[in-house]
């Protein structure tokens, strides 16, 4: 492999991997404050990709269906908290699990209803359609790079609201010692409310800036779910830092694989889990 | 003078820069209690798990019978011989005590993973959860369900549960905790029916309970032992008196 | 995962109604078409399905999302050795079939088994995609569109293409494992098994390898997978990576709690119940423009969120409600 194919595998490693870690960030944080479990997450980034295509279609401004959704998803996800998971926060994660896959069906087919199931495709706006030429002939596409940029972006705001500002100690306090964090007089369930409704956007935003690439079909959820599942598990529950480190190294070794040894590809990702969950059972970084 | 059945050699544990349990050293001996007194926070919990196996010491070594095991995991040091009780109660709590302590003494038969017999009518460990029923004095509570019985009748189970695997070590864990005057004094005359035939560790709030009990004291305050000797010798002991006695008479 | 009491002991009266349910179920061949004889038939072979993950789920509480993987294995096995021409001994394949779900199951416990709580769940669904994925991606193995049984298998004594003996086949090997896994729940492996359900810590404190017994239980419970699935291959003639998926393991998970769990009696319950529901949400009718059988998934959702807001311990939970109001009432 020459250098030129091989910077243009790299970055396409760390741009999935950015991507996984937006929705394993989400699915970690959840579950390691809260204690719920969330099958139907791979249905919010599903959702955002349907919503980056009938906004931008609707607006014909990409950039403002990527603010619309993001929005609509914060929205979405503190109704949800609110009015069904916060009453499973104490029960069984047999509970849990039934109750999402039944919202999983509810979702699809919700989904079905309003937009349809045919493929759709998003267009990668102007602005960001060019491509930088690494060779004479091989370029890499801004657009991948804006992706890589939005998930940076998103990754920083998320370390910097969770260890520099008072909502972040709140959040890492409530997470830490739930009744204490009570009894000083904090608001345990808006903090549930906001981590929540923050997992919800991170997996729908990763869907919009995704559906350009990914294009738009009714099976993205559970694809990209199991990968979540899988990025998770190895990076350790509850841990943020150890879902970044996770995702990038499924996205290198997914990546690389696919081009590397083609016919395995497909199973390097649950070998390196099984291979990780052998030396470390509660994943790299167990809170 | 015999061997201690278990011996505990400068026992640490450090979580994280923090040590929990600094440089102890116990020793138990058949027909003998030992009693660990100190305040909260002082490590004797810490210290009952790492000699159950619950969790493996930073340094040290246990001794079991003349055996190494140190950072064996609990199934392992159950099976050579140690038996605990638990601070928290720690029992099945759908099932019946019968159940509970029949459970118990089925770990110890020859075929504890057969598939087709029938469990409740395996003699071996009928028997043998039978005695351990009437040494902790419940035979009349059998077919209660666990989570329904008193706090007193919970804390008799988990001796009686701790039992039934026939051990020779028996670590005690705050087996009076939660209990009434009566209730309190039936458990000190369980456990002194139980000193010939175990080597036992105590831990302890109960101040007239430990010095009923106790051959041996040690106290710990913050993870380390300040004093270690006969009752009589520990209650005349300075530092004892100033850092924790003095406090709770 | 759970330490509520499950109803193992079963009620006279729920014993009076399983009872029942088997004349009725030895009868109806002679008294419905061959259609719903069929479609009983099926819904036998997924109460196999059910029981072996209850084992699993209810008595040992372990919840795998991926127990499908075991189910489908099996009818792949079946697939594959059956010739494209002639039919191939049952005496052979289905304990090949059996045994390579069983070994499946045992391969993929040993990774799994040493996780807990949360992982445990996860990486079950992990694995059980990979499986997955392996059968859809590779054309060698069927791909995508699945590979057709062409045959039944040759019983030799019986004739298994003959679908009403085939029923009772399946009836037989129905009735079987359910005496098997009431009787293995009441054995001392089984009390392990619930003993580790309720407090695992306290059954290592007491001696017991709890690893082991899991992983024993896991490989079992794929084993029992197996069989169920071998059945259906045989059954429907057709096998395809969605047996394996995802949605499968949701479902048997799904039959196994609206039954309640932890007796078996409630798995085949809630298989019953399950997949008479799918069909009857399928089978709506369509109101002015709208087709309502279309949407069964939104319906199915629906109901599923409902069950667990409130019906948490499934029918038989239910069932048990009712009768121990009574029980007071009458005293």
């Amino acid at each position: 492999m020459d250098l030129a194919n091989f910077l243009i595998q790299l970055l396409n490693s760390v741009q999935y991997g950015l991507l996984l870690f937006m929705l394993a960030a989400g699915l970690t944080l959840i579950f390691g404050i809260m204690g719920v479990v969330n099958l139907a997450h791979g249905s919010f980034y599903m959702l955002g990709a349907y919503l980056a295509w009938s906004l931008s279609s609707m607006t014909g401004s990409f950039v403002l269906a990527i603010l619309g959704g993001a929005l609509l998803s914060v929205v979405f996800g503190l109704l949800l908290e609110r009015l069904l998971f916060r009453h499973f926060y104490q029960r069984d994660h047999l509970d849990q699990v039934l109750l999402t896959f039944g919202l999983i069906y509810i979702f699809e087919e919700t989904r079905s209803i309003l937009w349809g199931d045919d493929v759709h495709g998003v267009k990668i706006p102007e602005l960001l359609s060019a491509s930088i030429p690494l060779t004479d002939n091989l370029s890499y596409p801004v657009y991948r790079l804006f992706m890589s940029g939005v998930c940076v972006a998103l990754a920083i705001a998320l370390y910097l609201l969770i260890s520099k500002t008072r909502l972040g100690m709140k959040i890492r306090a409530g997470a830490f010692n739930r009744d204490m964090t009570e009894a000083l007089g904090i608001n345990i369930k808006l903090i549930h409310t906001v981590v929540f409704a923050i997992g919800v956007a991170l997996a729908t935003v990763a869907g919009m800036i995704a559906s350009p690439i990914s294009s738009v079909y009714p099976n993205m959820g559970s694809q990209v779910l199991i990968m979540c599942f899988v990025v998770v598990v190895i990076g350790g529950i509850g841990s943020v830092r150890g879902a970044l480190i996770s995702a990038l190294l499924v996205g290198l070794v997914d990546t690389f694989g696919k081009v590397l040894l083609p016919q395995v590809a497909g199973m390097l990702v649950y070998m390196l889990m099984a291979a990780v969950l052998l030396w470390k059972p509660e994943g790299l970084f167990k809170q | 003078m015999s061997d201690a059945l278990l011996s505990a050699k400068n026992i640490v544990k450090k979580f994280g820069g923090l040590a929990a349990v600094n440089d102890v050293s116990v020793d138990l001996w058949q027909g003998r209690i030992h009693a660990v007194i100190g305040p909260n926070g002082a490590g004797k919990s810490t210290l009952t798990n790492l000699l159950s196996g619950d969790i493996a010491p930073t340094s040290g070594t246990v001794t079991l019978a003349g055996q190494d095991v140190t950072g064996w995991n609990p199934e392992k040091i159950s099976r050579a011989g140690l038996g605990r009780s638990y601070q928290k109660t720690n029992i099945f709590l759908p099932f019946t005590v019968w159940e509970n302590v029949r459970l118990a003494a089925q770990s110890r038969t020859p075929h504890p993973a057969a598939w087709l017999r029938r469990a409740t009518g395996i003699k071996e460990s009928n028997e043998r959860a039978e005695h351990a029923m009437e040494l902790a004095g419940l035979q009349n509570r059998r077919a209660a369900i666990a989570g329904t019985i008193s706090h007193g009748e919970q804390r008799q189970l988990e001796v009686a549960m701790s039992l039934a695997t026939d051990p020779k070590v028996l670590l005690l864990d705050e087996p009076l905790a939660g209990m009434g005057t009566a209730e309190a004094e039936r458990m000190v005359q369980l456990l002194l029916r139980l000193k010939p035939g175990h080597a036992m560790m105590l831990v302890e709030h109960d101040m007239d309970a430990v010095f009923a009990l106790a051959d041996r004291l040690t106290v710990m305050v913050n993870g380390q032992v300040i004093a270690s000797g006969t009752p009589a010798e520990v209650r005349a002991d300075a530092n004892v008196q100033s850092a924790y006695l003095g406090e709770e008479h | 995962m759970s330490a509520k009491a499950h109803l193992e002991v079963l009620p006279r009266s729920l014993q009076v109604v399983l009872g029942l349910g088997l004349i009725a179920l030895v009868a109806f061949p002679f008294v419905g078409t061959d259609f719903y004889a069929q479609m009983v038939s099926r819904m036998m072979i997924l109460a196999i399905f059910a029981m072996s993950l209850d084992l699993l789920q209810g008595v040992t509480g372990l919840v795998s999302l991926g127990h499908a993987a075991f189910f489908g294995l099996a009818g792949y096995v079946l697939a594959f050795v059956t010739p494209a021409g002639e039919p191939v001994s049952l005496w052979w394949t289905l304990p090949a079939a059996v045994a390579a779900s069983g070994l499946a199951a045992l391969v993929i416990g040993f990774f799994v088994v040493r996780t807990h709580g949360i992982y445990f769940i996860m990486v079950t669904m992990a694995f059980a995609q990979m499986v997955f994925y392996l059968f859809f991606d590779n054309k060698v193995l069927g791909g995508s569109d699945g590979i057709y049984v062409n045959f039944k298998p040759d019983a030799r004594f019986f004739d298994l293409e003959n679908k009403r003996v085939f029923y009772y086949f399946t009836l037989a090997v129905l009735v079987l494992v359910y005496a098997f896994l009431r009787r293995l729940l009441w054995s001392p492996f089984g009390r392990v098994l619930a003993g580790i359900r309720v407090n695992e810590h306290r059954m290592r404190a007491m001696g017991y390898g709890t690893f082991g017994y899991k992983l024993a239980a896991f490989a079992l419970a794929g084993a029992l997978a197996g069989l169920a699935g071998f059945l259906w291959g045989a059954q429907t003639g057709y096998v395809n990576p969605e047996l394996m998926g995802f949605h499968m393991s949701a479902h048997a998970i799904m039959m196994v709690i609206l039954g309640g769990m932890g007796n078996f009696a409630g798995a085949i319950v809630g298989a019953f119940a399950f997949e008479y529901l799918l069909h009857w949400f399928k089978d709506l009718p369509t109101i002015g423009s709208v087709n309502l059988g279309k949407h069964w998934q939104l319906w199915m959702g629906m109901f599923i969120v409902l069950v667990v807001l409130f019906a948490p311990r499934g029918l038989l939970g239910v069932v048990e409600r009712i009768a121990r109001r009574k029980e007071a009432v009458d005293e």
